[in-house]
């Protein structure tokens, strides 16, 4: 059935986000809240992060500032990109965006060391990953709301 | 279980604890919301640190906990901490993704009782309960009576109105002590309202105050220290710091006492040469000081048996005494905590007045609340006739005259007392009436008092003689005694006082019979509760004292006379 089709490919789709460590137990953890009371809650606070992170990478690449020729702006505000970057992680850990959450840190550590290239590249690497997730993500949530309520949320094996 | 009370208390406690949770990103905002929310919390968000804070002065006991992040943009998590610390005086938890050592060790420092690491866990939350218990557990350990000292800081406050309602309150915290005292380890129990965050304070319990008391005599009063008076006492759950400002209280106190006796022309020697002058030093006791200090008030009026010792009986006259009574301090005597108008009386010096009593019929009077029993009954059969029988121990004391304010350190009940001038023989009785702490007693004294009551008015003291017989008895208005409307109410109070009285006059050293008419001094202005005109200048009628005396001292109930006394 198109039901069960879509429950199967869901639970596929979830399955691989875990394995390639793009999710984590937090994002479970979610699940676990949803409820009657709020039953597109995973989605709802998924699309709170997207809200947020993008304000805060919008906020990374002004600080990182390619500028329009391709320098770099110099000096790097180290404390500044550190701020951005503590909240940016803390956003990531709410949904469990494990890989993204993985580079911020890298980033607040070449923060700390103060190496700008190292800040910039990993932001780059950042960058993708998150783009990624959402990809995903939006394409995850497509499919429950196609799929219609589901009973439970279900653990990834 | 009984979980005490919350602001709104809750039977079932931790459901409905009311978190707020502070954190400027959006999202986690919502999962811990959402997350609290299961744990069947109350929860309030809030994403900025300043909102927060205005959210919790607004409310000053609307949350039990407070949840908030370290790294906020428009303030520090741990400002907020220190704020809320500070005036709120809420347990904090703080969170953060960055779980660096430095960091949780900086949160712990800045005084929060918990630091999560983001992402954080439904089961973490589940057991923020424990915060907010273990904070009312170790509020209520200092607080030995924490509810009856709340009472009595209600009554307190109503006791501007009306004194009676000072009555009332003796006679809840009497009950409240002693259920706080069998409760003492059943915190759940004591779990206090959030308002209550305010200081635990120590209920001096006339027997906590008699053994404070003791302790400093023996110490010698010139040599006395918190830490020896501390060890003397041998109280496990009392702290040096509580000692501490008990004696200071009690200092103050009798330098009071010694003032007033200087300023007052005593007649002859109220002050007692026994008693040790050296313990009354030189307390002033500002009435006003007095009354702000409800808690010292409290204290004083918490005195057992008393050590009279120190008081300076003079007579004084207690014109400036508004309320009356002043809780004994000096004495040791705890007495019930006394209600409000105790503690809004002034404190006089009433260690003098017990030592009085000790010689005067007061002894008789105060001692037992059976006396008290006795006495009302006669009296106000006859109603005429004060006892009689004091009429020789008032004979000790020289009465200074009419107007005698009678100044009642029974804190119990006296909230002012008028210098006016003659007891009516219904004030005395009505003193008498007061009833004593066996609720037994109440009764008869409440009927009694009224009965006196109906008839009272004034009775012309005579220096000597107490005996009113001249006078007929009036029927003490309620007013005057401020029986009024709590009859039974001033009842407890009263014999709290009496009770008190007793303890002092039989505990403390009566110095000499003279001061006899400070006591009545004393009594008389406790039964004058803020009735400015009672009428009663004379203290109340030494012959309702003196018909017990037998009992009196056979009594052991002291208190209940004590207070009996002291219904003005």
């Amino acid at each position: 059935m198109d039901r069960n089709n879509s429950r199967r490919q869901l639970a596929a789709m979830k399955q691989s986000l875990f394995d390639q460590g793009h999710l984590d137990e937090q994002f479970i953890q979610l699940e676990e809240l949803q409820d009657d009371a709020n039953p597109n809650f995973v989605e709802e606070i998924v699309t709170l992060y997207y809200r947020d992170s993008s304000r805060l990478i919008s906020s990374l690449e002004q600080t990182l500032h390619f500028c329009a020729c391709g320098r770099e702006r110099n000096p790097l505000d180290f404390n500044k990109l550190d701020t951005i970057m503590h909240q940016f992680k803390g956003s990531s850990s709410s949904i469990g965006a494990k890989k993204v959450k993985a580079e911020s840190t890298l980033i607040r550590e070449y923060c700390r060391t103060g190496n700008a290239e190292g800040c910039r590249k990993s932001f780059q690497q950042m960058k993708k990953e998150y783009v990624a997730l959402r990809k995903r993500l939006e394409n995850y949530f497509q499919l429950v709301r196609q799929a219609g309520p589901m009973e439970r949320a279900c653990r990834p094996k | 279980m009984d979980n005490g009370c919350f602001s709104s208390p809750r039977r079932d406690f931790p459901n409905g604890l009311r978190v707020l949770v502070v954190d400027d990103d959006p999202t986690w905002l919502k999962i811990l919301e959402k997350m609290l929310k299961k744990c069947n919390y109350e929860v309030t968000t809030c994403c900025l640190a300043r909102h927060a804070l205005s959210l919790l002065r607004e409310r000053k006991d609307g949350y039990d906990i407070v949840i908030s992040d370290v790294n906020m943009p428009d303030m520090d998590g741990f400002k907020l901490l220190e704020h809320v610390g500070l005036e709120m005086d809420l347990p904090v938890i703080m969170m953060s993704v960055d779980g660096e050592t430095s960091r949780v060790m900086k949160g712990v420092q800045h005084g929060a009782c918990d630091y999560l690491l983001k992402p954080i866990r439904m089961k973490e939350l589940r057991n923020i309960w424990q915060h907010v218990f273990r904070k009312r557990i170790h509020e209520v350990r200092d607080f030995e009576n924490f509810e009856s000292f709340e009472s009595m800081h209600l009554m307190t406050n109503g006791s501007e109105l009306s004194e009676e309602g000072n009555l009332f309150a003796l006679e809840d915290m009497t009950t409240t002590k002693k259920r706080k005292d069998l409760d003492n380890k059943h915190d759940d129990k004591e779990f206090l309202d959030s308002s209550s965050s305010k200081k635990a304070r120590v209920v001096w319990s006339v027997d906590l105050h008699q053994k404070f008391v003791k302790a400093v005599n023996q110490i010698g009063f010139d040599k006395v220290g918190p830490k020896k008076i501390l060890d003397l006492m041998n109280v496990p759950w009392l702290s040096r710091e509580n000692v501490a400002s008990h004696l200071q209280k009690y200092r103050l106190y009798l330098s009071r006492l010694q003032k007033d006796n200087e300023q007052k022309s005593s007649p002859s020697g109220m002050k007692h040469s026994d008693l040790p002058s050296k313990d009354v030093g030189n307390f002033n006791f500002p009435n006003s000081a007095i009354k702000q200090q409800n808690d010292a008030s409290i204290d004083r009026c918490n005195y057992s048996e008393g050590t009279l010792h120190h008081q300076n009986m003079e007579t004084k006259s207690h014109e400036g005494n508004p309320k009356g009574i002043v809780p004994h301090s000096t004495t040791a005597e705890k007495a019930r905590p006394l209600t409000g108008n105790i503690t809004d009386a002034n404190i006089q010096p009433f260690a003098s007045l017990e030592s009085e009593r000790k010689h005067a019929a007061f002894d008789c009077t105060m001692s037992t609340p059976y006396s008290w029993t006795d006495i009302p009954k006669s009296q106000l059969k006859k109603e005429q006739k004060p006892v009689v029988h004091l009429e020789d121990n008032f004979n000790l004391l020289p009465f200074h005259g009419k107007k005698h304010n009678i100044q009642v350190d029974q804190s119990q009940s006296i909230a002012s007392i008028s210098s006016t001038p003659s007891i009516t023989e219904q004030d005395v009785a009505a003193c008498i009436e007061t009833k004593p702490r066996f609720s037994g007693y109440k009764k008869d004294y409440t009927s009694s008092v009224s009965s006196i009551r109906s008839s009272v008015d004034t009775f012309p003291f005579r220096p000597g003689n107490l005996m009113m017989n001249d006078q007929p008895s009036q029927p003490i208005s309620t007013t005057n005694f401020g029986l009024k409307t709590q009859s039974s109410n001033n009842l407890s109070c009263i014999s709290d006082l009496e009770s008190y009285q007793r303890n002092l006059l039989f505990g403390g050293e009566a110095a000499s019979a003279a001061p006899l008419d400070e006591d009545l001094y004393f009594y008389w202005h406790n039964m004058n509760f803020g009735q400015p005109n009672i009428g009663m200048s004379e203290y109340y009628d030494p012959g309702l004292l003196t018909e017990v005396p037998n009992h009196l001292y056979d009594s052991a109930d002291y208190l209940v006379i004590d207070q009996g006394l002291f219904i003005a």
